[in-house]
């Protein structure tokens, strides 16, 4: 079997006396759509904030590559090739899209404060490099029209795809999408679906969805992994674990019909 | 190409900066290019502020630590320079070596107010709003104190490198607005490159800028290193052009005066700071005979500025020269 592109191994992170996520592993095989799935406050965004860096888990071990990477800064983690976007957007709202963009590419330039501060040809030619690799990008979003627009004054979808975008261009191995479809509609969504699988093709990216719209989830993910209160309780093909009692039981409180959650 | 450009540029710069230099000494009274030479001083100080309290939005409070430090190694490095030449009262140097003196001297009052901002810098700037302000504040009245206790330095009645008639006075005109068109150039360049992009992304949100593998905490220390640095400068031509200076020259209120030149200005803009920088070079100056109610008057003034025009007169923009003055992008640049 080929090494993961992501694996992770019994992590923990406990908040005060919260286990947020509690002992959690699974594996994500390189170019896979892998689904992160479960009821509010399962611990999701949690176990990507173990991931991309901003919390370091209590226990247990993450590999990228079979690299491990817990405890490192965000910064590092980012640099190796695992991006991410936020549920709650954060985008730069003052700085335009373009920018926004541009900004992922600051940690691969090639010259240092002085050559900045002094002008030195190289830096203009990083510059119009970067300049001209955010446009490519934002060209695949169809936000290259809104370039010079504060992104703050996008609307929601777009911010959303802004989001996405600026994480492509730090060129990860590995993408992270927080609910990239809260808020969109169902339009919005629909082309969303395409999209990340379009993404995974050309950019040879692994994708990690956390998502609540179950029909992006059974659409576009080959590997599901449900939790509940930090715990993992069910792992596997979409269906299998769309029909598994433990997973309607934690989403709904109690046995329901397939049909209901289809449409949630 | 570029260079020869800028060579062009650099020498008529210097002829002009000249050419004024000696007309204000032939017609102007000094009284007046005093009040000018603050205001080119102010400029450095508050476009090396904003630099940190602006663009990257870390306030902090204790920049007049940083002048001080600048002055204190500027002078030092001038007077010991001078007697290893071999300079005194019986031998002066002639003008043009004064200057060259006096920018030797601000090398070293920079690279010190550098290194004195990356001390402070490296532990404050993992805190965040009140508490870095709290913080950077208290280090300031640390170098206040360090220097007040430093008999070597004069303590509490400052330096004047142990000559009776204090610190030679060398800056004058050319050499202020030579120095700071220099490093407004420089903060400017930088501020506009990639690496002010970043800076600007850690002021809107850090956690986002951190995850697209830019170290904010390097970052955050890189531009408070050139902030003080800048501000040490400032600090070297007011010890050159004040004559002697003392512990009291570097209090709090000068924090605050250059924290009123970047919120007059427009947080976050290199044109603004300097306009906020000329304004309060020429109000402290009307406000001369009133000193002790300066503080008062400045609270007076950011209340109004607050419910006026919160976000200064520039707000975050700058001004442009108009186009056909600019140079096209990509080519020379
Ligand atoms: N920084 C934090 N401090 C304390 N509790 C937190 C923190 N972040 C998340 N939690 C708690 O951990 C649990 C899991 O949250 P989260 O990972 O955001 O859930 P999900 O993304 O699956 O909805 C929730 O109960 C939440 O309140
Ligand atoms: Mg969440």
């Amino acid at each position: 079997m080929t090494t993961p592109a992501l694996k992770l191994d019994n992590i923990a992170k406990i908040f005060g006396g919260l286990r947020a996520v509690d002992g959690v592993s699974f594996e994500v095989a390189p170019r896979q759509i892998f689904g992160l799935i479960g009821p509010n406050g399962a611990g999701k965004t949690t176990a990507f904030n173990c991931i991309s860096g901003v919390y370091t888990p209590e226990q247990g071990t993450i590999s990228f590559f079979g690299k491990s990477i817990a405890g490192r800064p965000p910064s590092e983690i980012a640099a190796l090739g695992i991006a991410r976007t936020f549920q709650n957007i954060r985008l730069f709202g003052d700085m335009t899209v373009l920018e926004n963009v541009m900004v992922a590419g600051h940690a691969t330039i090639g010259f240092g404060p002085l050559a900045a501060m002094f002008r030195l040809r190289k830096q203009a030619e990083e510059q119009e490099r970067l300049a001209a690799r955010a446009h490519e990008i934002l060209r695949i979003f169809e936000l290259d029209g809104l370039a010079g627009e504060f992104s703050k004054s996008l609307p929601y979808g777009s911010q959303r795809k802004l989001e996405i975008a600026r994480a492509l261009m730090l060129n990860p191995k590995v993408l992270l999408l927080d609910e990239p479809a809260a808020g969109m509609n169902s339009r919005e969504a629909d082309s969303l679906k395409n999209q990340i699988r379009w993404l995974r093709d050309t950019f040879d990216l692994t994708i990690v969805l956390v998502e609540h719209n179950m029909q992006v989830v059974m659409n576009v993910c080959e590997q599901v992994h449900c939790v509940d209160h930090g715990q993992t309780i069910a792992s596997g093909e979409p269906l299998h674990v769309q029909n598994h009692p433990a997973v309607r039981t934690a989403y709904l409180g109690a046995d329901v019909d397939e049909s209901t959650l289809r449409q949630s | 190409m570029v260079w020869t450009y800028r060579t062009a540029v650099s020498i008529a710069l210097i002829a002009l900066l000249f050419g004024i230099n000696w007309a204000l000494d032939q017609y102007v009274i000094d009284y007046i290019v005093r009040i000018i030479m603050q205001c080119g001083i102010n400029a450095i100080l508050a476009v090396g502020l904003n630099l940190i309290n602006g663009t990257t939005g870390q306030f902090s409070l204790g920049h007049a630590g940083f002048m001080a430090v600048g002055a204190y190694a500027t002078a030092f490095a001038v007077i010991h320079l001078e007697s290893w030449l071999g300079f005194n009262a019986s031998n002066i140097p002639a003008p043009w070596m004064q200057g060259l003196l006096l920018s030797v001297g601000l090398l070293f009052g920079a690279l010190f107010a550098g290194l004195a901002g990356l001390l402070v810098g490296a532990p404050s700037l993992r805190l965040r709003g009140d508490y870095l302000a709290i913080v950077t504040l208290g280090f300031a009245e640390i170098i206040r104190l360090i220097f007040t206790n430093t008999e070597a330095l004069g303590g509490a009645t400052g330096y004047s490198g142990g000559r009776p008639l204090g610190l030679p006075v060398y800056t004058n005109f050319f050499w202020v607005f030579l120095w700071a068109i220099f490093l407004i150039t420089l903060i400017g360049n930088f501020t506009f490159s990639s690496y002010g992009r970043a800076l600007r992304a850690i002021r809107e949100d850090e956690i986002a800028t951190e995850a697209l593998g830019i170290n904010t905490t390097r970052m955050k220390v890189l531009a408070s290193v050139i902030s003080a640095a800048a501000v040490g400068v400032a600090g070297g031509l007011f010890a050159h052009l004040m004559g002697t200076i003392r512990p009291d020259d570097f209090k709090m209120d000068r924090s605050v005066a250059m924290i009123v030149m970047i919120l007059v200005g427009g947080l976050g803009s290199v044109s603004g700071a300097i306009i906020g920088a000329i304004f309060v070079g020429v109000t402290l100056e009307a406000m001369r005979d009133i000193q002790q109610y300066r503080l008062l008057a400045y609270s007076l003034l950011l209340i109004g500025l607050m419910i006026a025009r919160p976000q200064g007169l520039l707000g975050s923009r700058e001004l442009r020269l108009p186009a056909f003055l600019r140079r096209k992008r990509g080519g020379a640049a």
